[in-house]
């Protein structure tokens, strides 16, 4: 029920470009060829294997892999789209997507932005002009200071009058990048001075907004989608409260907890604040919701797609892209406000390269190992696909994870179903802190706020000083060991049966199961080496010996007395999925296993558990001199004092000399990952010694930057 | 029409198969007497075999085992553990060598021997024992270390010596040192083998004393472990009452001296776990391409063999331990051949000795079994079923359940003695290999024709009912009462019936002994006792170690005719 009305045929968007990578860029790939469009990835060299690349009918390299090279580099992906053929550029999220200057470059070289008009993404794209515009509309702003007069002195007169807490915000971005909160007025200048750097690197305009700090807010955002004919509605709420590093890590969509009226005055005020803009295509207008006083503040308005898109379009039963494309072409919008259905509930969850308990830094590294759950009612996004690499170039989210069902217990429970069955090994995820995050008893009764992670840390992150944990996380990771071990040595068997070494012959024989001794039962050992994070990360070595039984079956003991003796059976499957019987009880395990630098590197899935066991595989050397053999499992600890870098990165700043003086906690160099500031600290107090660092350096995980030492 | 053709085409296959042209009819009688009676004893020989087995497993006692651990060292048979390809078979020889034989127990004959495969090759390894009487070489020590070494130049397997001795039994030195299949016999086989191109690899893990010295000095390629290895002609204290040098033994023969500056040794470890790697990695350096030696493995082996059709385990209820009953030998090769088929040759003529083809994974083998006592046509049976095999490069299974060949005028007068020639005479000069496995009597020339030690079989092996002697301790007895009647009668002595017996019975009694499986065992005249359920895979084992060379022409000599 789309008609045409402006545009002749031929001026249609038959073949789009996507200014973007990952799975958005796929995502919206995936509409474009359901309505017959064709697509144009764009890529940087960094992304020249990637899924969106090969998921596109063409792909054009626009740069090297810095993003302000190829992703942000306007010229370029306006050349490429030309080059192309194409009608159409859709930004995605993130990139350029809010840039004001590349719709209007679109534009003017006759290409059809798929977004908002220029002139709205400049208004709400400054923070300070937005409420400006918003307040003028009637819509309700939380006390703040949106001044043009950036003078420090006169901030923080600006904020002391607000009161503390106070929020420092860039005007320009978002996803909380640059963002401070302030409690005292000692701490404010600080804040502001890194604010200011932080927003000036990732956004190029270092003008800084504040705001009242709301202690415990909400974060409720709507929908909306407006046309070329000024009709505006929206698609209900989502709420995005549940944040870390105030970036969202699980949406869900309605709101939970919330009245018709106050969804239906929520709405409102969206459809006004995108009306007052002349809005048209998708945006996103964020509330703050203050718990207490049940008010909502208008925070400011996303002029694009978001991430969270889909757990909308789940409850709405439409596709946004579609919609986008359509008012693209200058279609009205296909539904009025009051024939938007709302079915259902739905979670979206973020699948994140990160270090949980290194504060949720990024992390970098290889897919040797991904499975993701697949089931009717679930959508993973992904822009990923094993064997590739997750890049310090770009955003660390591996895929978003879409569950839907018929209210919010019913998606709940295939929420937590989902989390259980996604599978990544070869870099650390969230996917346990998720998984935590979705058993909690306050995020199953919806109490779900800003401050939800740090409020329930308790539960969510691990307290390395718990023995009763340790000991029960131990008993756990013995059991499962023992099933890597019986699966290991069943996969090892169904290889050598397949593909003997030394060729045809007879020598199969040699390889049949069990393995044929005189008399005896053939044994074998295993060392599994282990991380409890009770113990504060202290890893274990479990140490198995392996009985093969006449029966095939493996009698597993453990070189301590107490531990019982289990007999498994191990029948492997296909691929990583194999049957583990054990005391009567069989279950179906998932295992993945790679290779790094001598070491095996072994993660296995069983019901809702996963477990990850690192095996040395050292002793086959080529080399045999004496110089040469590393003993095994060399505990290198570094010496006290020492700085490793917590995350790959870039060197922003240095900020002493070897040989200074520092005191513990003093900051010494800012790395920067994924536009994200990191200060690493001096770890006692001493002078420094071997920081080679200098800023523009790239420094990867792990490396040594320095040392503290006493002289 | 063409689809009524092809349907029909399919069904006269089907139904062909559906023939089952040579499958043995399963022809044991589960409820008999005789089914529980057997099951019963040779259950209660197995376990008695299993319990001296398992001694054996634990090494030379608990202090001495304790003691090897603390240097960080490992039994010989987890060392070959660890160079074996995981999760693959090991086939242990002579397990039980040395057992009873002097007043003291030694295990094994302090030395582990076995085939099995390290990165796809069969290696003979040959593992000295320093938990059992320091891993010195006894007499039977020399003969068990000589056999691998034999196995190993037939079936051209690369040899891997894990060298952890004392060198020669000091006492026993007369019977270890100066005959021509003593100690010097090991070097001269490195040395030969090693001409023939067959790999000689020695992992030093601990003493290398003396005349051991040679084992790594003469090996291709040698692997030192810092501190446990030591190489020197003379220890320390020798060396001290030689020349008055005191020395510490690392410094003397260490694996740096050897590997840095004498060039006894090549690879330089820095634990047992390290060499032992090591080792593995020279045999994947093992270069063999262009070698005819491989030729054999291209046979025509079917790979989508069957399983027998017989539970294996049944193997434990056929064979009695008294020898005079008679059983079907049909019943142990339906057992142990694929899908039990066997093609019987020439089933109606010589009744006495089973002949026929089958195969056994994948492999066809010429299996010769006894059914009674060898006549004239059984023999010569034999020896045109030998003929056949060899003539086609078809390996051989001896099945041996014999009391001898049959005695009398009749059979004199027909020429048994000729007849049996031939069959000795075609077993000699088969060139193909030849399994042989005693599952039952194996007494006086019926041991000969069916390829007993002295046909130099590829591998033997006993079951643990088996009897081997000249004859039966009975005949035995008879035969010498009556020559002993016959002499005390010249001097004029009357025997009566008491004494007679007490005679016989003492006959009796040492021919019990010394055809036991274990006093066999014990001194080599065979390659192990076995459990009958294994005896399928064993013999696979076996045929696999014996096509590892290239096919040999069978020549013979003159058969009388």
């Amino acid at each position: 029920n789309f008609h045409v009305i402006v545009r002749s045929f031929s001026e249609r968007i038959e073949k789009i470009v996507i200014a973007n990578r990952g799975e958005i860029a796929c995502r919206i790939m995936k509409t474009a060829k359901k309505l017959g469009i064709r697509t144009v990835a764009i890529y940087s060299d960094a992304d020249k294997d990637s899924l969106h690349v090969h998921y596109a009918d063409e792909a054009i390299r626009i740069g090297p892999p810095p993003p302000r090279l190829s992703y942000l580099n306007a010229p370029s992906i306006i050349d490429a789209a030309i080059r192309s053929g194409a009608q159409a550029i859709h930004p995605g999220y993130g990139f350029l997507s809010e840039s004001a200057d590349f719709a209007q470059l679109c534009e003017d070289k006759g290409l059809t932005f798929i977004g908002p008009p220029s002139s709205a993404i400049r208004d709400m794209g400054d923070k300070s002009a937005s409420k400006r515009i918003m307040g003028a509309a009637g819509v309700p702003l939380v006390p703040g200071y949106h001044g043009s007069e950036q003078d420090i002195d006169k901030m923080k007169f600006e904020a002391d009058k607000i009161g503390y807490p106070v929020l420092i915000k860039p005007t320009h971005g978002g996803g909380g990048k640059g963002m401070r909160i302030v409690h005292t007025p000692d701490e404010f200048v600080e804040s502001f001075l890194a604010a200011q750097r932080e927003a000036a690197a990732s956004f190029g305009v270092n003008t800084i907004l504040l705001e009242k700090y709301i202690t415990r807010p909400r974060h409720i955002e709507v929908q909306i989608f407006g046309d070329k004919h000024g009709n505006v509605l929206h698609l209900y709420e989502r709420d995005c409260s549940v944040q870390r590093r105030h970036q969202k890590i699980i949406e869900e969509a309605p709101a939970p907890n919330v009245s018709r009226d106050f969804r239906a005055h929520l709405g409102q005020a969206a459809v006004s604040a995108a009306k007052a803009v002349n809005y048209y295509s998708a945006g996103t207008v964020e509330f703050i919701v203050d718990t207490v006083s049940g008010q909502f503040y208008f925070m400011e308005m996303n002029t694009r797609l978001q991430v969270e898109h889909p757990v909308t379009e789940m409850i709405v039963g439409q596709d946004l892209v579609e919609w986008q494309i359509h008012v693209a072409n200058g279609e009205a919008l296909p539904l009025n406000q009051s024939q938007v259905p709302l079915s259902g509930h739905a979670f979206e969850a973020r699948i994140y390269a990160e270090n949980v308990p290194k504060g949720f830094l990024p992390a970098t590294g290889v897919l040797h190992h991904y499975r993701v759950p697949v089931s009717s009612s679930v959508r993973v996004e992904t822009g990923v696909k094993e064997g590739d690499t997750v890049s310090m170039h770009y955003d660390p989210m591996i895929a978003k994870l879409v569950v839907h069902g018929e209210n919010r217990d019913a998606a709940l429970t295939k929420l937590k179903d989902c989390l259980s069955k996604f599978q990544v090994a070869g870099l650390p995820t969230n996917i346990n802190f998720l998984q935590k995050l979705a058993n909690h008893w306050a995020f199953e009764n919806g109490n779900v706020e800003t401050h939800f992670i740090d409020n329930h840390k308790e539960d969510l992150f691990v307290d390395t000083t718990n023995s009763v944990s340790a000991k029960e996380a131990y008993a756990a990771a013995r059991l499962s060991a023992s099933f890597v071990a019986a699966c290991l040595i069943e996969k090892e068997h169904v290889t050598l049966t397949r593909n003997t070494p030394g060729g045809s012959s007879l020598l199969p024989v040699w390889y049949a199961s069990p393995p044929f001794r005189v008399h005896h039962q053939a044994k074998r050992r295993m060392e599994l080496e282990w991380d409890n994070e009770y113990g504060s990360g202290i890893s274990n070595v479990l140490k198995f010996t392996i009985t093969y039984q006449p029966d095939g079956r493996y009698l597993i003991e453990t070189e301590e007395n107490d531990s019982p003796v289990s007999e498994v059976k191990a029948t492997y499957v296909e691929d990583d999925h194999f049957r583990v019987e054990a005391d009567g009880v069989s279950n179906s395990v998932n295992l993945a296993c790679y290779t790094k630098e001598q070491i095996r590197h072994i993660h296995i899935w069983q019901g809702s558990s996963h477990h990850y066991f690192r095996e040395k595989l050292g002793l086959e050397l080529s080399e045999d001199e004496e110089s040469q053999y590393k003993p095994k499992f060399e505990t290198s600890a570094n010496p006290p004092g020492t700085a490793v870098a917590p995350m790959s990165g870039l060197v922003v700043k240095v900020l002493v000399k070897n040989k200074s003086k520092v005191e513990e906690g003093h900051p010494v160099l800012v790395l920067e990952a994924m536009k994200m500031e990191h200060v690493v600290k001096a770890p006692s107090s001493g002078y420094v010694h071997g920081l080679q660092a200098i800023v523009g350096e790239q420094i990867s995980d792990g490396s040594i930057l320095f040392s503290v030492k006493d002289q | 029409k063409p689809n009524w053709f092809c349907s029909n085409l399919l069904e006269t296959c089907s139904t062909r198969r559906g023939f089952c042209l040579g499958v043995l009819s399963d022809s044991l009688d589960r409820n008999s007497e005789v089914f529980h009676v057997n099951s019963n004893t040779m259950n209660h020989l197995i376990s008695e075999l299993k319990s001296h087995v398992k001694k054996v497993l634990a090494g030379g006692g608990v202090e001495a085992v304790k003691r090897n651990k603390s240097r960080n060292k490992l039994l010989p048979r987890e060392r070959i553990d660890r160079i074996l390809d995981p999760g693959s078979s090991f086939l242990e020889l002579s397990q039980l060598a040395g057992h009873d034989l002097y007043e003291e127990p030694l295990l094994s004959a302090g030395v582990v021997t076995g085939i099995g495969p390290v990165h796809g090759r069969l290696c003979m390894f040959v593992a000295n024992d320093p938990t059992v009487k320091g891993g010195t070489y006894y007499p039977v020590t020399v003969k068990k270390h000589l056999r691998a070494q034999e196995i190993a130049a037939q079936c051209k397997l690369p040899c891997i010596y894990l060298v952890d001795s004392g060198g020669a039994f000091l006492p026993k030195q007369a019977d270890v040192f100066p005959d021509r299949e003593n100690f010097g016999r090991i070097f001269y086989n490195q040395a030969i083998m090693s001409s023939e191109g067959i790999p000689q690899i020695a992992l030093v893990l601990g003493s290398c004393t003396a005349g051991g010295a040679y084992i790594p000095a003469m090996a291709d390629e040698s692997v030192m472990v810092k501190g446990n290895g030591t190489i020197f002609l003379a220890g320390p204290p020798l060396v001290k009452a030689a020349t008055g040098e005191e020395i510490s033994a690392e410094d003397l023969g260490g694996a740096t001296v050897h590997c840095k500056t004498s060039g006894v040794s090549d690879y330089f470890a820095q634990d047992e776990l390290h060499g032992l790697a090591l080792g593995r990695n020279i045999i994947k350096n093992l270069h063999v391409a262009g070698k005819d030696d491989f030729t054999n493995r291209l046979q025509n082996i079917n790979y989508d063999f069957k399983e027998p059709l017989y539970d294996a385990n049944e193997l434990r209820s056929i064979a009695p331990t008294d020898l005079k009953q008679q059983f079907d030998i049909r019943s142990v090769i339906s057992r142990i051949v694929d899908g039990s088929e066997f093609d019987e040759f020439k089933k109606l003529y010589g009744t006495t000795l089973v002949t026929g083809f089958a195969r056994i994974f994948g492999q066809v083998v010429g299996i010769i079994g006894n059914n009674g006592i060898l006549f004239n046509e059984s023999a010569q049976k034999g020896a045109h079923f030998i003929e056949i095999c060899t003539q086609r490069n078809i390996p051989l299974v001896f099945l041996q359940n014999i009391t001898g060949f049959m005695v009398g005028s009749r059979s004199e007068a027909a020429g048994i003695a000729k007849s049996g020639a031939k069959m000795v005479m075609a077993v000699s000069c088969a060139k193909v290999p030849k399994i042989t496995i005693i599952v039952g009597g194996s007494f006086g020339a019926g041991n000969y024709a069916m390829c007993g030690r002295a046909y130099s079989p590829n591998f033997m092996f006993l079951w643990p009912n088996a009897r081997i002697s000249v004859m039966g301790g009975a005949q035995a007895a008879g035969v010498l009462a009556q020559i002993e009647k016959a002499n005390k009668k010249k001097q004029g002595i009357q025997w009566n019936k008491e004494e007679e017996e007490n005679f016989k019975a003492k006959v009796v009694e040492a021919y019990e002994r010394e055809g036991s499986p274990y006093y066999s065992t014990a001194r080599l005249w065979d390659d192990g006792i076995i459990d009958p359920a294994d005896t399928r895979k064993v013999i696979g084992l076996c045929i696999s170690a014996s096509l590892n060379r290239a096919a040999q022409e069978t020549k013979y000599g003159v058969f009388r005719m």
